[in-house]
């Protein structure tokens, strides 16, 4: 039996300390630990992105990160988006436009548009679909991620 | 009269669990001591067995059990196929779920591993000792069928799964008398659906009650239901089967699968709750593929490109065993079909189900119809070439004239209504043909490859008529049901037998009960997907379940409305041939002040106090509605492509789908389900592929490998529509689900072909990858100064997989 490292991780604003097998894959501590399952598994080669969270500020796979590496580390994951209840602009432009059909590759999809949008206010459709390079789509042909990543970005230069 | 809600782009019910995180799929649910378990497949495409050491596995850390093929002799009964087409020597060979002396494709189970967590489990995996003994395999379905190739199964000779030919007309005399022949080889590629969602499921039993509950990944839970009671022995109505949110489907979730029959199993050997969920290369390998055809396929015409017959000789792989409605794919959803949207007067289809080391294929996204518009649009192609005539000008010679009730076409079906010229006239307007044809010209004597592609399409979906099911060997029926309960607050519960993971029911179902009984949208909640909780239905698939499903809803809804006039005559003191019903409100004629709004009534009927004679409290209905004939979308899609000459790279430049799928509901989900069809079609085309090595290790066996389409490859979709109301549908509603992918791969196949063309390329294998592309434009001479393109390139169409 592997050892067990203790950890402590600020997620969603809320601290966690636990011990973990220094193999623990981040996305599995958040969905199995933390029952954060908001977060999804699509595959095991870092491809799709349903599992993007954030950490310290930018996005990660959290397939691709180990548990022990957010150690001290402030996470976001998709439960942590909206504040009592309130939608952010991403969530609720993705709402409005049809950004999604079986919601899977969804949290992944918006923890990624937020961070375009936070990079670039004003993206153009192309930067759009090349900050998705990462995250894939089965349902959507990623058409209206991208209205809904638009649409976000408008929204937030308009307030 | 206030807007209608139905025809409304509403924005999903469903959405907010989804953009929060707080959908619960099959993975997301925990039980109390609920364990995990993790499946051993065999590394081999084909092997006998020769031992199976388990002991240091049940030694490891958290292990509570290993199982092999010899546990579950006797005790799981092998999987089923539910679809034995008729006629067609089908061999239902042997599919054990867990294989204890053959294993016959790389992803067949061999063990299975219970611990108390899945990293434990997966430890414990590595620690199993088999020991095979290999055995030659064979991928190719053509090939499989050959003299001397490796068998499969001692009961099924030559690798024949089954042989189905279906013909109308006189095809021989057809082809002997036509002026104009053309041929073609098509490799439909093995696709791998590639659902966001991996398979999961959980099983929970109680042996004190004897009761199984199934959580379970799936299209269609009462087939699960039913088909998990024929592997387990489990009586059906002590089995309840859950499908919680699922996470996309496309055909990949509808069969029942040997790894939920371990998974149960498992719980029902250890007592306590167990949970398997694939990880995305074990999806790859032990989730259905689909397509997988060789086809030689050809059409007759007269000297004007006016076609008289078309006919195949397919060969289908099956993979190894035969999945659920596998059979079913390539003979009823595709030979039925190869009339398409044309008049044509002999067709014959002969069909060959060949089993071969591979992962089992299932219905894929379309399932059948993909394949009979890419063979119908290539063979026109190359009519149009033959005859000398513009593509889209040969496809306007031949489509059937609008009919509005009932088209019997030569193979044998009726299609329902169609004005087939109307989205094609529609699609031509909006690329602009004739100016891009201007243009083309230009561009040409420059060198630039530039192309445009057309699809016409007719689709049959909307399954289906149950007596037809049996007819044709579906081993269920394929009606639907619905329950509509309105409570004594006015609020709405509609309890669906279908099955819907992403289409959108939740809103579009509360959009007919709206619309049909006035009461708010936000009143309504769908209920589905648990077989406990809902009434009996065949599933979300074929694009059937707004069609069917929501015909059940609707007539429902019809039930509720009459039996509420009934009683708000009553209440109202009048008579009920006097009461009129608008927008939720029932009034006295000619006394609008005198009304019953369905909430009263609604109210009245639940507590019963002052009903009339003969009439039952309660505002509850139920029907159980079964089609009487399919139904059949149509439309008319282009792609206008680029390909780049230095690396052949394609770039899609345009992509207009124009298609008809009767009255919309909800316009906007209708759109979204065209945009996700044209870039699943749009993989087949140019990136996707199952791809083996001839000892059958799958190449492409991780997400790194298949190129399912990203954001940046793809343009934004354009979607037009036509409405040809079906005659028979209670809403006139056709299926949208599939005719994205139906018609999407053989637009941008035609129209690479047609950027090419200068260059004398004919035909190429898909996906038409940057490197076969180029690998075509060097051997085709190609300089780039739009002239000297002299020696045509024979494409040779290989069928290795």
């Amino acid at each position: 039996m592997p050892n067990k490292v203790p950890i402590t991780v600020t997620v969603n604003g809320r601290s966690h300390s636990a011990e973990v097998e220094p193999r623990t894959l981040l996305v599995h501590f958040l969905r199995e630990t933390l029952n954060l399952t908001g977060t999804k598994i699509g595959c095991d080669t870092s491809q799709c992105g349903a599992c993007v969270v954030k950490m310290n500020g930018v996005t990660v796979k959290s397939c691709t990160a180990f548990a022990v590496q957010a150690d001290g580390a402030e996470v976001t994951t998709i439960e942590g988006l909206a504040e009592n209840g309130n939608l952010t602009a991403v969530q609720e432009a993705f709402w409005n436009n049809h950004g999604l059909q079986c919601g899977y590759c969804t949290a992944g999809m918006i923890m990624t548009v937020t961070e375009i949008i936070e990079r670039n206010p004003n993206p153009s459709a192309e930067e759009v679909r090349a900050g998705l390079e990462g995250n894939m789509c089965r349902c959507t042909g990623y058409n209206n991620i991208v209205r809904a990543a638009l649409a976000a970005a408008a929204a937030g230069q308009g307030g | 009269m206030t807007t209608r809600i139905f025809g409304s782009g509403i924005r999903r019910r469903e959405d907010p669990r989804l953009i929060t995180g707080q959908a619960a799929y099959t993975d997301d649910i925990k039980l109390a001591g609920m364990v995990h378990a993790a499946i051993l497949r065999s590394p081999h495409a084909h092997a006998r067995i020769t031992s199976i050491n388990t002991d240091a596995a049940k030694a490891s850390p958290g292990v509570l059990a290993v199982y092999t093929g010899a546990d579950i002799e006797g005790v799981l009964n092998p999987i089923p196929c539910a679809w034995a087409i008729p006629d067609s020597d089908l061999k239902a060979v042997a599919y054990p779920a867990i294989a204890s002396d053959v294993v016959r494709y790389v992803g067949d189970a061999v063990a299975v591993v219970v611990a108390e967590n899945r990293y434990q489990a997966e430890d414990a995996m590595e620690l199993i000792d088999v020991g095979y003994q290999p055995l030659p395999s064979i991928i190719n379905p053509e090939a499989a069928l050959a003299d001397g190739a490796p068998q499969l199964h001692e009961d099924a000779p030559n690798n024949q799964a089954f042989h189905w030919v279906a013909a109308g007309g006189d095809t021989d005399a057809a082809f002997a008398d036509a002026a104009v022949t053309v041929s073609e080889t098509i490799n439909q590629q093995k696709l791998i659906p590639t659902p966001m969602e991996t398979r999961s499921a959980i099983a929970a039993w109680s042996s004190a009650m004897g009761e199984l509950t199934l959580w379970n990944t799936t299209q269609n839970p009462h087939i699960a239901r039913f088909v998990t009671c024929l592997v387990t022995g489990v009586g059906e109505h002590k089995i309840r089967v859950i499908a919680p949110e699922v996470g996309g489907g496309f055909g990949a979730k509808i069969a029942v699968y040997p790894w939920e029959m371990i998974t149960a199993f498992c719980s029902m050997q250890l007592g306590v709750p167990v949970k398997w969920t694939e990880t995305r290369s074990e999806n790859y390998v032990a989730t259905t593929h689909g397509r997988d055809h060789v086809e030689y396929v050809e059409m007759a015409a007269d000297a004007n490109g006016k076609v008289t017959a078309v006919r195949s000789v397919v060969y289908a792989g099956m993979g190894a065993y035969l999945s659920t409605a596998a059979p079913g794919i390539p003979t009823i959803l595709h030979g039925l079909m190869y009339s398409g949207p044309y008049d044509i007067a002999n067709i014959k289809a002969d069909v060959y189900g060949v089993f071969t080391n591979s992962t089992p294929v299932e219905a894929y996204r379309g399932a059948g119809r993909p394949e009979a518009t890419f063979l119908l649009e290539r063979l026109m192609d190359k009519v149009g070439d033959a005859v000398g005539i513009d593509t889209v000008e040969v496809r306007r010679r031949n489509l059937i004239e609008p009919f509005d009730n009932n088209r019997d076409v030569a193979i044998g079906i009726t299609y329902d209504s169609g004005n087939y010229s109307a989205a094609l006239d529609q699609l031509l307007g909006h690329i602009g043909y004739d100016q891009f044809r201007h243009d083309q010209e230009h561009e040409r004597e420059h060198g630039t490859l530039r192309g445009v592609g057309v699809a016409c399409y007719c689709e049959i979906c909307g399954l289906g008529p149950s007596q037809v099911a049996g007819a044709v060997g579906f081993g269920g029926g394929l009606w639907e049901s619905a329950t509509v309960r309105i409570y004594a607050t006015g609020k709405v519960n509609v309890f669906i037998g279908t099955s819907p993971h992403g289409q959108g029911e939740e809103t579009t179902f509360a959009q007919i009960v709206s619309d049909e009984i006035g009461v708010d949208v936000d009143d309504v909640e769908v209920v589905h997907g648990d077989t406990d909780t809902t009434p009996m239905g065949w599933g979300t698939y074929g694009s059937r379940t707004t069609v069917v499903g929501g015909a059940a809803v609707a007539l429902t809804m019809r039930k509720l409305r009459d039996k509420a006039r009934v009683i708000a005559a009553h209440l109202l003191e009048a008579d009920e041939a006097d009461i009129e019903y608008e927008d939720g409100q029932f009034f006295v004629r000619g006394a609008r002040d005198r009304s019953q709004s369905i909430q009263d009534v609604a109210l009245q009927a639940n507590v019963a106090w002052n009903l009339p004679e003969g009439i039952e409290p309660g505002m509850e209905a139920s029907t159980y509605y079964d089609p009487p004939n399919f139904s059949y979308p149509f439309g008319a899609h282009a792609a206008i492509v680029s390909v780049d000459p230095d690396n052949g790279h394609i770039t899609l430049d345009r992509y207009v789908a124009v298609d008809d799928c009767g009255p919309q509901i909800n316009p906007m989900i209708v759109e979204g389900q065209v945009h996700g069809g044209v870039v699943q079609g749009a993989g087949q085309a140019l990136w996707e592929g199952a791809v083996y090595d001839d000892n059958g290790q799958l190449l492409t066996g991780t997400m790194m490998d298949y190129a399912i389409p990203r954001a940046h490859l793809v343009p934004d979709i354009e979607v037009h529509s036509t409405i040809t109301p079906s005659p028979h549908n209670p809403l006139g509603v056709k299926g949208i689900g599939e005719t994205g992918t139906i018609a999407s791969t053989a637009a941008i196949y035609s129209a690479v072909m047609d950027a090419l063309k200068p260059l004398g390329i004919t035909g190429l294998d898909m996906p038409l990858t940057p490197e076969r592309v180029w690998r075509a434009i060097q051997a085709s001479g190609y300089t780039g100064n739009g002239h000297g393109h002299d020696h045509g390139h024979d494409h040779g169409h290989g069928h290795n997989h």
